[in-house]
């Protein structure tokens, strides 16, 4: 068997993708060629890194490597004419012999940043942005995407070029945003690696409750993202908010793989490390002033983290902070947890009068969420006849294995506790 | 061969999980998941997939001008797809067997279920020595 990358060099391999595809668009534009060009480089270093070992400038024989893929590819697709003349022209004269690949450009931030934001190209689909975002800054392989997402790799591989072809159709091969347009597309990149992390954590199809690679494949890019945007305060909220909601990992499902909610887990396992490194990014954004929803949404994830157990929870906190999250970022998952906070602080009733209130929107009459939610009141409130019935129609409306299996189990639970008293 | 095993579910009585005991569910769902895992250990196992709740399903047809006419919901159907596994065997009798397996989970008070098990070969690609002109 060849010897395999270790963990140090692929972390390496995969920290530098981003900014190799940088500096090769910047020089060659072509975004699909360079992508493939750079995907290429890294395959190759995979296999001959193991056995030459790292170069003492990884990141000049990846360029490099990328460089001499992408001339290969220019020559193979303009072989009856134009030849010369278009490498000649692709390539400036003076790094036809050696360029030095690792001087640092006063740009170079600049150059990976805008690789964030074309691959969450508002002309994309949410599904392609996660996808080339993985690929072309995570630095995942095509092979490694389909496996996460659970599709074929053909498939992924298909979705891939599409995006391309659509960047290339929206005219804006490689954009170069003015600094406060870049400002204003953040908000699309921070939501593409919320995505990856929310797909790994809640896993939306499949049995597994999660999928451990794309929730650290999402805390990685945002990592990244910290390091080239440190004064935006809302990059770090959202590494904080995944640091400090993937601490439960351990705690949140059976060994069967069965949900566990917040209140039923066993909090003595949750990764003390993740809270402490959670907790201290989210008071240096907030010492920033004019928290973002990603802030706020981190600082009722820390409340729950510091918390013993449900009744010891600040719920007035958290339903202040609802309150303020909603404000920002109205919507309907917002104002569920808003009154489920409010049944913690003033009573189960109080809390089903907002859920009733919230029936009327479409987008959550036959959510089962909103039937979960209902049941956990009533339940709280002593009427588990209702309670029962409202667990079990959330049951038949969820798509997830895991939470089906949860509902219908508490479910059965309150019926067996109701026959005995 | 490749074949499909399609579990069908009756739409009402009995075999309604949410009306089962607790324990009755958690056997179940162990054994659903038990059988996932040796099927894949064996190397038989070529996919599987759960149903979402039939309350959602729609039928589909095209209408005069290519647009989606969706039909439903069905309440009222006697049975409905819950799920199927795809499993990779030598034999069809394997495949039965397989089947059987599925057929027996354990239902209320751990009696098997015998559920139908609708059992379909997957179609293949052309033999190695088909030629089209030949």
């Amino acid at each position: 068997m060849r010897p395999a990358l270790d963990h140090a060099a692929q972390d390496l391999l995969r920290d530098l993708a981003p900014a190799v595809l940088g500096t090769l668009l910047r020089r060659y534009r072509d975004f699909a060629g360079c992508e493939d060009a750079v995907q290429e480089a890294l395959i190759a270093a995979a296999s001959q890194w193991p056995v030459q070992g790292v170069p003492d400038r990884p990141k000049g024989w990846l360029v490099t490597v990328a460089t001499r893929r992408l001339t290969d590819q220019v020559r193979a697709d303009t072989a009856r004419r134009l030849r010369e003349q278009l490498v000649v022209s692709l390539v400036p004269a003076d790094e036809q012999i050696a360029f030095a690949a690792d001087a640092e450009g006063v740009d170079e931030r600049d150059e990976t940043l805008d690789l964030y934001f074309t691959c969450c190209h508002p002309a994309l689909s949410p599904a392609s942005q996660v996808a080339l975002t993985l690929r072309a800054v995570g630095g995942l392989t095509t092979a490694e995407i389909a496996r996460a997402f659970l599709v074929p790799e053909a498939t992924m591989a298909q979705r891939l070029s599409r995006a391309k072809q659509a960047i290339k159709a929206a005219g804006q091969g490689f954009p170069t945003p003015a600094p406060h347009d870049r400002r204003a597309r953040l908000p699309a990149v921070l939501h593409v690696i919320y995505l990856i992390f929310s797909e790994g954590y809640a896993a939306s199809s499949g049995d597994q409750v999660m999928r451990v690679e794309l929730t650290a494949e999402a805390i990685r890019v945002a990592r990244q993202l910290t390091l080239l945007l440190p004064e935006e305060a809302e990059v770090m909220g959202l590494l904080a908010l995944m640091l400090l909601t993937d601490a439960r990992r351990a705690a949140r499902t059976g060994a069967n793989g069965e949900l566990i909610p917040l209140d039923e887990q066993d909090r003595s396992t949750w990764d003390r490390a993740a809270i402490r490194e959670g907790e201290h990014l989210l008071q240096q954004a907030l010492a920033r002033g004019a928290a973002g929803p990603y802030q706020i949404q981190a600082a009722i994830a820390a409340l729950h983290d510091e918390a013993p157990d449900t009744d010891e929870t600040d719920w007035q906190q958290i339903l202040v902070l609802y309150g303020l999250l909603r404000r920002m970022n109205d919507g309907p998952m917002v104002r569920l947890s808003e009154a489920i906070a409010l049944a913690m602080v003033e009573g189960p009733a109080a809390g089903l009068a907002a859920l009733d209130g919230l029936a009327s929107d479409p987008r959550l009459t036959h959510h089962h969420r909103l039937d979960a939610a209902r049941g956990h009141l009533l339940e709280r409130a002593g009427d588990r006849h209702s309670a029962i019935a409202h667990f079990r129609r959330a049951a038949q409306r969820t798509t997830s294995t895991p939470e089906r299996h949860y509902l219908l189990l508490h479910a059965a639970r309150l019926g067996e506790a109701e026959t005995c008293s | 061969m490749k074949y499909m095993l399609m579990m069908h579910t009756p739409g009402s009585g009995p075999f309604q999980i949410a009306s089962w005991p607790a324990n009755d569910i958690k056997a179940h769902i162990a054994f659903m998941m038990d059988f996932a895992k040796k099927l894949s250990a064996a190397g038989e196992l070529a996919g599987a997939e759960g149903l979402a709740g039939p309350e959602q399903a729609k039928r589909v047809r095209a209408g005069e001008h290519g647009e989606p006419i969706t039909d439903g919901v069905f309440p009222e159907a006697k049975e409905f797809l819950a799920g199927y596994w795809i499993v990779d065997v030598d034999t069809p009798e394997r495949a039965y067997a397989i089947a059987a397996e599925a057929s027996a989970a354990p239902g209320p008070g751990g009696a098997p279920l015998n559920l139908t098990i609708e059992v379909r070969q997957v179609m293949s690609g052309p033999p190695p020595d088909w030629k089209p002109d030949a």
